[in-house]
């Protein structure tokens, strides 16, 4: 059923000593958002040159919608869009001209490029400013542009590097959610970054990164299940007896722990989402509820308790 | 210095041709240049040149008496106190060659572009031979323009016709003169490969070309003294030293082009290097050359100043291959 997009094998690469990869073993399947996250300098970058063809790994493997970058490098690169970090264009053409510019290197018929043109400049919300030159735009119009870019030569597999750095909050989010648009064509996407909890809503699985090595790998639950233990954080107001309240809560079916945390403040570790079981469990114990959210996983806790585990922890 | 051990591993059988996207980077480049702001300076600077020359010339040949080859006097006839077109052209060719060549590639690594261009389904090999024909067609498009110029003022300042003859050396001439244009800009695109700075790159260039027109007689003069045997010589060594002397010369572009120049341009000059005495009794002085033995004459010239082109370019692709790109 699903096919393998990205696939990796002992891929490593080499700056003279210094080890930028280090024996990666990637597995992408069709149509998944996958998330490469970790700090700077962890080895994302040099990851993705290598699927592209643009960088020689120095041993391992690579399998890209099952071509060989290496040896096959246009017909990976005619079916992948990639969205280099800090995207640069050609400022004194237009939006369109840059556009069309890549349309033509990717071999699109003549007749096809300026109904393509118009149509992702629709898409990334630019089309009125096709004819403005590229010198004008915010780092936002840029951005979406980049995404255009990308987009026009209808590719099976988007690979982007960065995409929200030096966005603001609100414009990451908004580009964030046009990426998440795109998996419902099918569109298979790899993400890179650092801003760990700022992608982690957008991707199916992710894998941290740390020196050259992906140390975790998975969904953000089953990490948050790994490293955090309890994966799933309830906290809820409620008035009552404290003591039958407690109690109720302690006895829910996968909760792992339940504590008061202040006067009508209770918290709850679980293994599962059980909102709508604990809330049940309040007003049967006679207590009146008055908030009730549940704390999402945060990749960067997770990140960070892990190399904590690690540094002090029994395992090395 | 990690990046010397950046070594893409010799390509196996490569997949499709090295020269995919080549016509979409040469639109692009050429219609770059065509339109930019400082090919239209180089441009204004050529067309006053040509036209101050060449008006001059005029005056010139219309006092002077001669009544051959009129039309290729428009190119060589200097009068006090400009010199002539060919004078001029000596710096204005490098000069518009490296000025639309250095900064190439990394003005591409500078705007952050190269990425995204290479992510595309096209070679490195594409990119830059693209863009190299491009600076050389835009080369032959603007000489073509100055040459039809010239032709058509001469056509009107003297009142006649140029001859099938004029015209034919008239082109090989034009082409002479892109070739020459064609090794200062391989040589200003590779030295943008090397460095990443377009500054840098440009005054690379001019010091180079600084080198070959001021310095290098100087290093032949040296080189020439050091061969010189210190006693009292022959006429056969004083003949050998001249013949170094000549051939170490011919190393600058600029000797070759010279060289060429005055062959096409001046039918009666029969020779290059040293005429003895006893040769002139074969040719008479001053009877023209056909166009064919003229071309005898500098096919060495044409054949060097393609050949180096080709090495020049063959280095910055070696260079640029390897470069890493991460912009
Ligand atoms: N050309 C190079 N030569 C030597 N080291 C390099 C080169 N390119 C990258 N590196 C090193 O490789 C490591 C990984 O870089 P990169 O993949 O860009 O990290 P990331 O994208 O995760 O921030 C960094 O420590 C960087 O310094
Ligand atoms: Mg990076």
């Amino acid at each position: 059923m699903s096919e393998t997009v990205i696939e990796t094998r002992n891929l490593t690469k080499k700056y003279g000593d210094f080890v930028a990869v280090d024996n990666l073993n990637l597995r992408i399947q069709k149509g998944e958002v996958f998330g490469l996250l970790g700090p700077n300098g962890a080895g994302k970058t040099t990851t993705l040159l290598m699927l592209l063809g643009l960088s020689e790994p120095t041993a391992g493997e690579v399998r890209v919608l099952g071509l060989d970058p290496a040896r096959q490098p246009l017909s990976v690169k005619a079916r992948v869009g990639y969205l280099p970090d800090q995207i640069g264009f050609y400022d004194d053409l237009t939006a369109r001209e840059n556009l069309i510019y890549i349309a033509k290197l990717n071999g699109i018929p003549r007749h096809e490029i300026p109904g393509r043109v118009d149509d992702v400049l629709a898409r990334v919300g630019l089309s009125d400013v096709a004819d403005h030159r590229v010198r004008t735009f915010s780092r936002g119009m840029r951005q979406r542009l980049g995404l255009a870019d990308v987009l026009i030569k209808r590719p099976q597999l988007i690979i982007m590097d960065e995409p929200t750095q030096g966005l603001d909050p609100e414009l990451a989010q908004q580009f964030l959610r046009m990426i998440r648009d795109l998996k419902e064509e099918e569109i298979t996407i790899l993400i890179s970054s650092h801003l760990l909890d700022q992608v982690q809503a957008v991707c199916d699985r992710v894998g941290l990164f740390h020196r050259g090595r992906m140390v975790l790998e998975g969904t953000v639950p089953e990490l948050g299940r790994k490293v955090l233990g309890g994966a799933y954080r309830i906290r809820l107001r409620a008035r009552g007896k404290e003591d039958a309240i407690l109690e109720a809560l302690q006895s829910l079916p996968g909760a792992v722990r339940a504590q008061r945390a202040a006067s009508d403040l209770y918290e709850i570790e679980a293994e599962s989402d059980v909102r709508s079981e604990a809330a049940a469990a309040v007003v049967k114990a006679g207590g009146k509820l008055f908030a009730l959210d549940i704390e999402a996983q945060n990749l960067n806790d997770i990140y960070a308790r892990y190399f904590e585990e690690v540094k002090h922890g029994p395992v090395a | 210095m990690a990046r010397l051990h950046e070594r893409e591993r010799t390509p196996r059988e490569r997949e499709g041709s090295p020269w995919t996207g080549l016509g979409a980077v040469l639109a692009k480049e050429m219609a770059d240049h065509l339109t930019s702001a400082r090919m239209f300076i180089l441009e204004i600077l050529i067309v006053l040149t040509a036209v101050g020359t060449v008006y001059a010339a005029l005056q010139g040949i219309r006092s002077g008496g001669q009544t051959k080859f009129l039309f290729l006097r428009l190119f060589t006839t200097a009068r006090e106190p400009l010199p002539a077109f060919i004078g001029f052209l000596g710096f204005l060719v490098p000069l518009i060659a490296i000025a639309m060549a250095f900064d190439a590639i990394n003005d591409e690594f500078n705007r952050r572009t190269i990425s995204r261009v290479l992510a595309q389904p096209i070679y490195r090999d594409a990119l830059l031979m693209g863009k190299f024909l491009a600076g050389l067609f835009t080369l032959a498009v603007v000489f073509s323009a100055i040459w039809l110029l010239i032709f058509g003022l001469g056509i009107l300042g003297l009142g006649v016709p140029p001859t099938g003859e004029e015209t034919a050396r008239a082109l090989w001439f034009l082409l002479v003169t892109i070739f020459y244009g064609g090794i200062w800009m391989s040589l200003a695109m590779t030295y943008s490969i090397i460095f990443r700075s377009p500054a840098t790159a440009a005054l690379a260039s001019i010091a180079t070309w600084l080198f070959f027109t001021v310095f290098w007689d100087m290093v032949v003069g040296l080189v020439v003294r050091l061969f010189q045997p210190a006693q009292v010589f022959s006429l056969e060594q004083a003949l050998q030293l001249a013949q170094l002397e000549l051939n170490l010369a011919r190393f600058s572009p600029n000797t070759l082009f010279a060289e060429a120049t005055i062959i096409l341009l001046r039918p009666s000059v029969r020779s290059l290097g040293i005429v003895l005495p006893i040769q002139l009794d074969r040719a008479l002085l001053g009877s023209p050359l056909p166009l064919s033995q003229s071309l005898v004459l500098i096919w060495p010239h044409l054949t060097g100043l393609i050949a180096v082109t080709i090495l020049l370019f063959v280095v910055g692709y070696v260079l640029f291959q390897r470069r890493e790109i991460r912009a």
